[in-house]
């Protein structure tokens, strides 16, 4: 199948608490989906890059998630690293209706949605 | 019309050239590129051994973090090698592809590591053998520490100079054993005469670094990777890796491939340009100056400032006339400084020289003509500063030699700063003189954080920072101004902590989100949320309204987050003292959930470590233990002997009061960890007198209770609060020392700085005497945190929310 920039519905919004992250797992990836207290949301590689910290246990605000591990701060919209050179991945995503979709490059098609 | 302005390097001399060019107006003359091959901005190179033992992170050692190069409308190509300099065309090509044209160009390719022509570096396939490292590169020191720490083995650092002492510590952090190899007679033959190096032998010996002398490495041995080196003389030494810091070699390849005049390094004239080609200009590392390349940063500096002003035209007359050499060896626990020659060259030249070898320390100046051209300091360099500077201006030397290797009644300091010329340097790693100080003063900046940050003094490794804050103030006339944000609780609001609880207290603001939509227009700053969290928990007790996301995982999930992402589980055991029963019951949770680790803990708990998030509640309700909570900033243990019941020597029941004190405290919220103790005795055997809060039973059924001691990072004695009559009484003095602390510490302040910064003298006034009149609030409002208390893990596996603990959520369509 050849690979192409693909929606795929993560589950309802109410998996992640305002204020949070959560790990989800792609098969593939995994990636880190943020719902901050003002309502938005970013999505971004799961691990940190500095030593793989669980980015979604972060703290986040202001558009920044700070990494549990060496608080290594980035910004959630762009991924840039504070006062650094390297870069999350990141991927769009919204809610419709509820339900957190994510835009993911070479995701096999999921078999259930048939 | 501006010019391209194209710079080749962007280390720490094409960065700095760069800079002193638009410091004279750079930016309305050129349009400026740079190429860099590292996949960075410009950091610290000097600060690297930082990183590698650790006692810097990373991000601290930046000096241009990429927006500077936005900010300052420099093209960067970051990671791109520039291949060649087309001076026909007047054009430099990228590795990318990407052509830049220039009217001017700087070469600052600096150098890299020299590696010796050793067999066994490469192996058949022509790769390099792993555990063969060159100490160079912020990537270098990565891969270096993560190496040392999977194999924990033995590490041979080849080549005895600056470099490779400070990799040689650096790398003991890491836990290998460290052996240098030199092929001179003695270390730092460079900077060190003899008797120095031998000196500096025994005192790398004494910190457990293995030196080998006069030993010529001809072979790396190691199929696959790396086993041991072999020396000249056929001896072998085992070890599994190898970091060569055997001096650098200059950058130079794509100079002499564009027909630039190359020696050791590119022919420089006077005013930094190749003779070659007047529209090169070269700086740092990579430049051969009336003979001379230089490897060290102060040379550099002056190199770049001569540059700018010539490139600019801000003084066409700029001439560079070389430098004055002065070395500062930064390895952790040795002091050493050396500049100039080594042995008298001329008759006249008079030696003054003090040697203590068994204290490793010994001191040597070299004077010609009343003027010092050579110097070394081991072990105390508490005149380097002076003598650094009597060096480089070449200014007379008092009459009484002494006083230039001790302080015998030196002049105060005050008269120091004042008298101190405006040209001379304060801030060795960023050149930064007192005149620059002072003229950023006279513009308008007046707290040494403002002036540090205007001039980038105290930037580099910090040591100048109290003689740029004498100065600051000096030149302020004493009226210094205080920066405000370093006495905000959190940088994310704008208020003191008195200022902060008065408005958090009269709007009744009792969550963090709610702090932030009144206090701080709405905007969230993350980093500030723990410090509110903690903050509003002390403020309200049981009303405090919780909201996890303001805390920090561990307090989100109370347990402690490890290095892989796992948690650590550590059981409630007041006292430390536990039954077969309830071991009986750790272990079988320990084996049904496969803890990789099971450890005591210092403050005598058990601690299962590598738990996996989504195991936390299993766990904690198979063991139906409480949380022993040792992973917040609050109250944590209180370690105990075991007092009356069994020790012959014990005169108070240490154990029962540790236990009382753990069922009182646990869970209680405070700017820092507070850790406790109790000793049955003054033998002190649970040291209770380094401590957050101790009590110590004396004769006569009596307790001592000592608050601010500490043992960990910091090493501080407690100070004695009280003596009191009876268990009781330490539970009330502790608990009103807490809410006092709680009440005016700033966030993640120790006891042993809050004490030292109230003074012991008036906490006791306050705590012990009641001169606030305050006592009372006090007692009453730690009263109601106690009362508010509940076991967090079993609200968490009673009423969970909903993935709280899920460490991956599979994707459900």
């Amino acid at each position: 199948m050849r690979e192409k920039e693909q929606e795929v519905a993560l589950g309802p919004l109410d998996l992640i608490p305002p204020g949070e992250g959560r790990t989800f797992d792609l098969g593939t990836e995994r990636i880190a989906v943020f719902h901050t207290r003002s309502g938005e949301l970013f999505a971004t590689q799961a691990d940190c890059p500095h030593r793989n910290g669980p980015l979604a246990d972060g703290l986040i605000g202001d558009r920044t998630v700070i990494c549990p591990l060496h608080a290594w701060k980035f910004d959630l919209s762009t991924g840039q690293l504070n006062g650094g050179e390297c870069r999350l991945r990141t991927y769009p995503v919204r809610v419709t209706s509820d339900r957190i979709i994510a835009l993911i490059a070479g995701v096999p098609e999921p078999v259930s949605s048939m | 019309m501006k010019k391209n302005l194209v710079v080749i390097g962007n280390g720490m001399a094409g960065a700095r050239a760069v800079e002193e060019i638009l410091a004279r107006g750079g930016d309305d003359l050129f349009n400026i590129t740079m190429f860099g091959d590292e996949p960075y901005g410009n950091y610290n190179r000097i600060l690297l051994s930082n990183v590698l033992n650790g006692s810097q992170g990373e991000g601290e050692i930046f000096l241009n973090p990429i927006e500077w190069y936005r900010d300052n409308n420099i093209t960067l190509h970051v990671g791109v090698y520039a291949e060649s300099v087309l001076r026909k065309s007047r054009c430099v090509l990228g590795a990318d592809g990407s052509i830049e044209p220039y009217d001017k160009l700087i070469i600052a390719t600096g150098s890299r590591s020299h590696v010796p022509s050793i067999d066994g570096v490469t192996m058949p396939d022509g790769q390099d053998k792993p555990g063969i490292f060159v100490f160079r590169t912020l990537d270098d020191c990565r891969e270096i520490a993560e190496y040392a720490k999977g194999c924990r083995g033995r590490a041979a650092i080849i080549g005895g100079g600056l470099l490779g002492l400070e990799a040689a510590r650096g790398l003991q952090s890491h836990g290998v054993q460290v052996d240098v190899i030199h092929r001179s007679q003695h270390l730092m033959n460079q900077q060190l005469d003899e008797q120095a190096g031998a000196i500096l032998k025994s005192t790398m010996e004494g910190m457990n670094i293995g030196v080998l002398l006069g030993k010529n490495t001809t072979a790396v041995l190691g199929e696959d990777r790396v086993t041991g080196i072999r020396f000249a003389d056929g001896s072998i030494l085992a070890c599994d890796m190898v970091v060569m810091a055997a001096g650098i070699k200059p950058n130079i390849e794509i100079a002499s491939r564009c027909g630039l005049q190359v020696q050791r390094a590119i022919v420089v004239d006077n005013q930094m340009r190749s003779v070659t080609d007047s529209d090169i200009y070269v700086v740092g590392e990579c430049a051969q100056h009336r003979g001379h390349v230089y490897g060290l940063v102060a040379p550099l500096w002056e190199q770049a400032k001569v540059l700018a002003d010539h490139i600019t035209g801000h003084n066409p007359g700029a001439s560079y006339h070389g430098s004055k050499v002065a070395t500062k060896l930064k390895v952790m626990g040795v002091e050493m400084a050396a500049m100039g020659i080594i042995e008298p060259v001329e008759e006249r030249d008079e030696i003054v020289q003090f040697t203590e070898p068994k204290k490793g320390r010994y001191k040597k100046l070299i004077i010609r003509d009343g003027r010092l051209v050579g110097g070394i300091l081991l072990g105390d360099i508490s005149k380097a500063a002076y003598l650094m500077q009597a060096f480089d201006r070449g200014t007379p030397l008092p009459e009484e030699r002494l006083s230039l290797l001790f302080d015998i009644g030196a002049p105060s300091k005050k008269v120091t700063v004042e008298e101190m010329p405006a040209d001379m340097q304060v801030c060795n790693c960023n050149g930064v003189t007192k005149g620059a100080i002072v003229g950023c003063v006279k513009a308008g900046k007046r707290s040494p954080k403002a002036v540090m940050e205007g001039t980038r003094a105290g930037l580099g490794c910090g040591s100048c920072k109290s003689l740029v804050t004498d100065i600051v103030e000096f030149a302020c006339g004493g009226e210094l101004e205080e920066d405000p944000s370093v006495h905000y609780y959190v940088p994310g609001i704008p208020l003191t902590k008195p200022d902060l609880i008065k408005a958090i207290c009269e709007r009744g603001l009792k969550s963090v989100s709610a702090v932030f939509q009144t206090l701080a227009g709405g905007k969230e700053d993350p980093a500030s949320k723990p410090g509110l969290a903690s903050l509003l928990s002390t403020l309200w007790a049981g009303e405090y309204v919780k909201e996890p996301d303001a805390r920090f995982i561990n307090e989100r999930v109370h347990a402690n987050i490890q290095r892989d992402g796992t948690f650590s589980v550590v059981p409630q055991m007041a006292g430390g003292v536990t039954s077969p029963a309830e071991l009986r019951r750790i272990a079988d949770v320990a084996e049904k959930y496969q803890v990789p680790m099971v450890k005591l803990t210092g403050g005598q708990r058990i601690d299962l470590l590598g738990v996996k998030k989504d195991d936390l509640p299993h766990i904690w309700r198979d063991l139906g233990i409480p949380s022993g909570h040792a992973y917040g900033k609050s109250y944590r243990t209180c370690k105990s002997c075991v007092g009356t019941d069994f020790c012959r020597f014990g005169v108070g029941d240490s154990t029962s009061l540790a236990i009382r004190i753990e069922h009182t405290f646990k869970g209680i919220d405070t700017p820092h960890k507070v850790k406790m103790a109790t000793a049955g005795c003054p033998r002190n055997c649970s040291e209770a007198m380094v401590k957050d809060i101790g009590a110590v039973a004396v004769e006569g059924g009596k307790w001592e209770i000592y608050i601010g001691g500490a043992a960990g990072a910091h090493v501080r004695k407690g100070d004695l609060l009280c003596v009191v009559e009876n268990q009781d009484d330490v539970l009330k003095f502790s608990a009103r020392f807490m809410q006092y602390y709680r009440e005016n510490a700033k966030y993640l302040e120790r006891t042993y700085g809050f004490v030292e910064r109230i003074g012991i003298d008036k906490i006791r006034a306050i705590v012990v005497e009641d001169s606030e009149g305050i006592a009372a609030r006090l007692d009453a409002a730690i009263r109601a945190s106690i009362e508010a208390y509940e076991d967090p893990w079993e609200a968490a596996y009673t009423e969970p929310r909903p993935t709280e603990f899920s460490s991956l959520l599979p994707v459900l369509q």
